[in-house]
């Protein structure tokens, strides 16, 4: 049953990912993202995660892209030229990206003793809560990374206002 | 049942228990329509609808007809996918929130229970979530429909869904403290020990939060007095201008049902979900398991049913705000409201809890 939800979504999101890259118009592009970001969600509920899953549903879906799809709306933008790109690009890009990818996976399962496990679908039938531990860990042990990340935002904020008080 | 293991009892029940809420969600929807028509009738001193069947009540039937045999007219400018993907998505995520929404009292049968699809420990934020969703049902639909006022209305329908979402949120956390759970069913529980005078709304001291959550719901369900993404008088119809026949109907069905959940949820968090106003103090009258299982499916109904009331009540009161007023409203009234209830609700139950 895990098994299954886990094939299906992880299938969609690599699937929608392949689409947000190989489609021309940024809206569909940006739906793609919407599809990877909402199959991301499935497999970290499928994980145990279900606060994890509920907050990428609510932030990244429901709120970051919404603004995303919201900007390309009003721009007006229309799709995207192909061009061949620069030499850089296929010279240093290919061997670049697969560097990166075998040194996370060199690291991952390097790694793997000291990362832990979840087993696949092991919390979906408990119904023990993580939103308290979550909340527990955010608010003693991890509370000065919680509280200057916060900080980081509100300097965001403060900042996009500005910069949005100068055009006026 | 015998011959039918745990999981074989669950997977029927459930199908049914999926069947019979869809059902009544729809059945509901098309009613509202016409509840709101006699009642906005009556409210402008006029009959409403009155000529299919006795009192008018076969109206939503023949509506239904008439929209499935219209014309599915399709403009040559749209974007084909996404124009066709827009109504189901706002039509499949109004209906999708139902699901966890608790309608009765906990009835175990065979370990299901009967009154809940889902019971799940995160149901409130998946409300939350399934509505964020939806927004992209009416972003879409009129970026897609390649028309200026569809664009428009989508523009202020979408702005207005992602502002007002920050204080309908807020505004929810106060008896989200209070429960120490964001499962429905356990909200619902921690306001049903003494009837009305344990509900969110007059015992858990959240009558602001209460108001801010009422008005935040009118605007994120994008009705009157903030129904300005379909302004008629400057936009034909708003994001739905294109749509035709049945594509019209779900985003019409969306609509309605989108104020169902919101009356929902407004009743599970505030007024106590299924549980007796009095409380406790008349079931020695009613105590047979149907008969109680039935009085508490009437007080949830009841209460979503006054909601709804109250929601036709204000259309038919209020006149449309301006959008620098709404925006504004929004965000430097209900959000810092919201914010200092919060803080006030986690100070109070500091130091009484």
């Amino acid at each position: 049953m895990e098994i299954a939800l886990f094939l299906i979504f992880g299938l969609l999101a690599v699937a929608g990912a392949l689409n947000l890259l190989f489609q021309r118009h940024p809206i569909n592009s940006a739906l793609s993202l919407v599809v990877v970001m909402m199959s991301l969600a499935v497999l970290y509920w499928s994980l145990g995660a279900e606060f994890l899953a509920a907050a990428q549903v609510i932030v990244y879906a429901g709120a970051v892209m919404v603004l995303f799809i919201f900007v390309v709306m009003l721009l007006n933008a229309g799709e995207e030229e192909r061009s061949h790109g620069s030499k850089i690009a296929y010279i240093a890009g290919i061997p670049g990206a697969a560097a990166i990818f075998c040194l996370l996976s060199f690291v991952f399962l390097s790694e793997r003793s000291h990362l832990g496990t979840t087993p696949l679908g092991g919390y979906l039938s408990s119904a023990v809560s993580n939103i308290s531990e979550i909340s527990h860990t955010l608010f003693t042990s991890l509370l000065l990374p919680f509280e200057v990340t916060s900080v980081l935002i509100l300097v965001a904020i403060l900042g996009a206002v500005v910069l949005a008080r100068k055009e006026l | 049942m015998t011959h039918l293991n745990n999981f074989e009892i669950f997977l029927l029940l459930t199908i049914v228990k999926i069947a019979i809420v869809l059902v009544i969600t729809l059945m509901s929807v098309a009613y509202t329509v016409l509840l709101e028509r006699k009642v906005l009738g009556r409210l402008q001193n006029r009959w409403g609808p009155s000529r299919v069947g006795p009192f008018g009540l076969l109206q939503p039937l023949v509506d239904g007809l008439k929209l499935f045999l219209k014309e599915d007219m399709m403009p040559l400018a749209v974007e084909r996918p996404l124009f066709v993907i827009a109504p189901i998505i706002a039509l499949g995520c109004a209906l999708i929130s139902i699901a966890v929404v608790p309608f009765g009292a906990v009835t175990l049968v065979h370990g299901v229970d009967l009154f809940q699809i889902a019971n799940l420990n995160i149901g409130l934020l998946v409300i939350l979530g399934v509505t964020s969703i939806g927004v992209y049902g009416v972003a879409l639909s009129g970026w897609s429909s390649n028309s200026k006022y569809s664009l428009f209305g989508s523009l202020r329908a979408t702005a207005q869904m992602i502002s007002y979402e920050l204080a309908l949120g807020l505004s929810l956390v106060g008896a989200v403290l209070r429960a120490q759970s964001l499962s429905l069913r356990d909200i619902v529980a921690s306001q049903s020990a003494h009837g009305a005078i344990s509900w969110n709304l007059f015992g858990g001291f959240q009558f602001i939060a209460f108001f801010i959550y009422l008005m935040a719901a009118y605007a994120e369900t994008n009705r009157s007095p903030f129904d300005l993404s379909e302004a008629e008088s400057e936009l034909v119809a708003g994001y739905h201008t294109e749509y035709s026949s049945m594509k019209f109907a779900m985003f019409f069905m969306a609509e309605y049902a989108n104020m169902i959940t919101v009356s929902c949820v407004a009743t599970l968090l505030f007024l106590g979900g299924a549980s007796s106003p009095f409380g406790h103090l008349f079931d020695h009258i009613a105590s047979g398991p149907i008969l109680t299982a039935l009085i508490s499916i009437f007080w949830f109904v009841a209460k979503v049913f006054s909601f709804l009331l109250l929601y036709i009540w204000v259309r038919g009161t209020l006149p449309r705000f301006r959008y620098d007023q709404l925006m504004a409203f929004g965000w430097k009234f209900l959000l810092p409201v919201a914010m200092v209830n919060i803080l006030a609700t986690a100070l109070a139950l500091t130091y009484h809890g």
